[in-house]
């Protein structure tokens, strides 16, 4: 029964994390016998009996119940293939972004969605067999008008949004964008004027670098206060 | 550079036991490791290991193309060893050729144990690896880059890979052999491994060595992926404490601002 790291250590894939068989295994190591093995590049962490790497990099792996940003790539009869980030892209079943009953037939789905639009969607099922299922009738989802949509590694994802959502709120608050966060790593940011939509874009870039540095929301909160300042009329 | 022929050196260890470059018989050329330097790739690794100069890629995992590829239960490892056509003496032709297609194919060998496929099915892998530079045990740095790339693509692995190669060089048993060793010595023998258990992913053997010959070419192999090995762990922290080193530098710098002022 021993932890042979230090809390937020840097491990490497095949660094021994734990030995005992009372510890339970989360994402990014696995047991081999007694010992716990990190699968990952990461920062370990303990709490309780449960030992895990946060990870770094890494793709996005669907996840039902998980918010995504998705682009529309193709549209059928009845559905559109949408890309969300990941190995597996999704698919939107008309039923489940339309709010009326349509005839598939004699309606073109490319009116409601079209190749290259933006859709903010919940994933409803995803397993080993089947390609993910999105809805997006629910209130808060459906298509992304206007604003900028940026690219995030999407391990980086829990860090933007912070414990209890404090680093995201945080954002909104301080630059009165609205912001969408979709767990597949990329983020819709829509403001009143371009400057405050770039500048939540240099900090999502900057959260993304430094995710693994500790005192990060009281930097980023300076770094927004003062260029908010600097630009003079952008608080209004 | 001289338009004649490289001579032929006529003796690789001189007479105080030291090779061509100077090293001796159990001594690694230098090392440089470095990783995350692609931007566009999800994970990428450098090596530079004496003249060999390799650039490895990382996409993935991804959807894979052509779709009929896709495996039901695991995830599909694909591996492209590339010379660049100015990486050797003599201009190579820069179709890929019979020894690029094998090596693809015995470098993805010995990476596929190390990495949890079955986490990712009817996705795919693509490792790109440059050769841009030749010296010598080309296979065996583009294995150690390339599970440094793939554990900066984030992709779970059971262990890192690390490979080195030995030779028979004059009659001794050599490390990490470089091209003019490899073209006039007597044998080759590459070994990649998992460090943590020891495990061999890798083990070729070009020429004739007697069984005391092998062990202790196999030992000496094994010696010398445990030093590269700690370069390796070594390279993937690195990426993260230059950032960590950085903040916190600036954060003092701010603080010493602040005092200032208030002074």
């Amino acid at each position: 029964m021993s932890v042979s790291f230090q809390k937020h250590q840097i491990v490497v894939p095949g660094e021994l994390l734990a030995e005992g068989r009372k510890f339970r295994i989360g994402t990014g190591s696995f047991r081999e016998g007694d010992r716990i093995f990190a699968s990952i590049v990461g920062l370990a962490e303990v709490s309780g009996d449960l030992i895990q790497v946060v990870p770094l990099e890494g793709c996005y792996v669907p996840k039902s119940g998980d918010d995504v940003i998705g682009k529309v790539v193709n549209v059928t009869l009845s559905s559109w293939r949408v890309d969300i980030k990941s190995p597996y892209s999704a698919t939107l079943q008309a039923s489940n972004f339309l709010k009326r009953r349509t005839d598939v037939v004699m309606d073109d789905l490319r009116r409601y969605l079209d190749v290259g639009d933006a859709v903010f969607a919940k994933i409803i099922e995803f397993d080993r067999n089947s390609e993910p299922n999105l809805d997006a009738k629910e209130k808060g989802l459906g298509k992304l008008k206007g604003g900028t949509i940026v690219d995030v590694l999407p391990a980086k994802i829990p860090r933007l949004i912070g414990r209890r959502g404090s680093m995201i709120s945080m954002i909104k608050e301080e630059t009165k964008c609205k912001v969408l966060v979709g767990q597949n790593g990329r983020v819709w940011i829509s403001g009143e004027k371009f400057e405050v939509e770039d500048l939540v874009v240099r900090v999502i870039r900057r959260i993304e670098r430094e995710a693994h540095t500790s005192g990060l929301t009281d930097r980023i909160k300076e770094m927004i206060r003062s260029e908010m300042a600097s630009k003079g009329g952008l608080r209004s | 550079m001289s338009l004649t022929k490289q001579s032929i050196p006529t003796r690789l260890i001189d007479d105080n036991g030291l090779r061509t470059d100077g090293r001796k018989l159990d001594e690694l050329r230098p090392v440089k490791l470095e990783i995350g330097l692609l931007k566009r790739a999800d994970g990428s690794a450098y090596i530079e290991q004496g003249k060999n100069k390799i650039l490895v890629a990382v996409y993935g995992p991804r959807e894979i193309h052509p779709r009929h590829l896709a495996l039901p239960d695991r995830c599909y490892l694909r591996c492209l060893y590339r010379m660049a056509s100015f990486s050797v003496e003599e201009r190579k032709s820069p179709a890929p050729g019979r020894r690029e297609i094998e090596l693809s194919k015995v470098i993805r060998e010995s990476l596929e144990p190390a990495i949890f496929l079955e986490e990712y099915p009817r996705a795919g892998i693509d490792v790109y690896i440059q050769i841009l530079q030749a010296d010598g045990g080309t296979r065996c740095a583009s294995i150690t880059a390339a599970s440094l790339a793939l554990a900066d693509a984030g992709i779970p692995m059971r262990d890192l890979v690390v490979a080195c190669a030995a030779g028979k060089v004059d009659g001794k048993i050599v490390l990490d052999i470089n091209d003019a060793e490899d073209k006039y010595g007597s044998g080759d023998m590459p070994l990649a491994i998992m460090p943590r258990k020891n495990e061999i992913t890798l083990l070729q053997l070009d020429g004739i060595f007697s069984q005391e010959e092998f062990e202790k070419a196999l030992e000496l192999a094994h010696q010398g992926c445990r030093q590269i090995y700690e370069l390796q762990r070594d390279a993937i922290k690195e990426k993260y404490k230059t950032i960590r080193e950085q903040v916190s530098s600036d954060e003092k710098k701010k603080s010493d601002e602040e005092s200032e002022n208030r002074i």
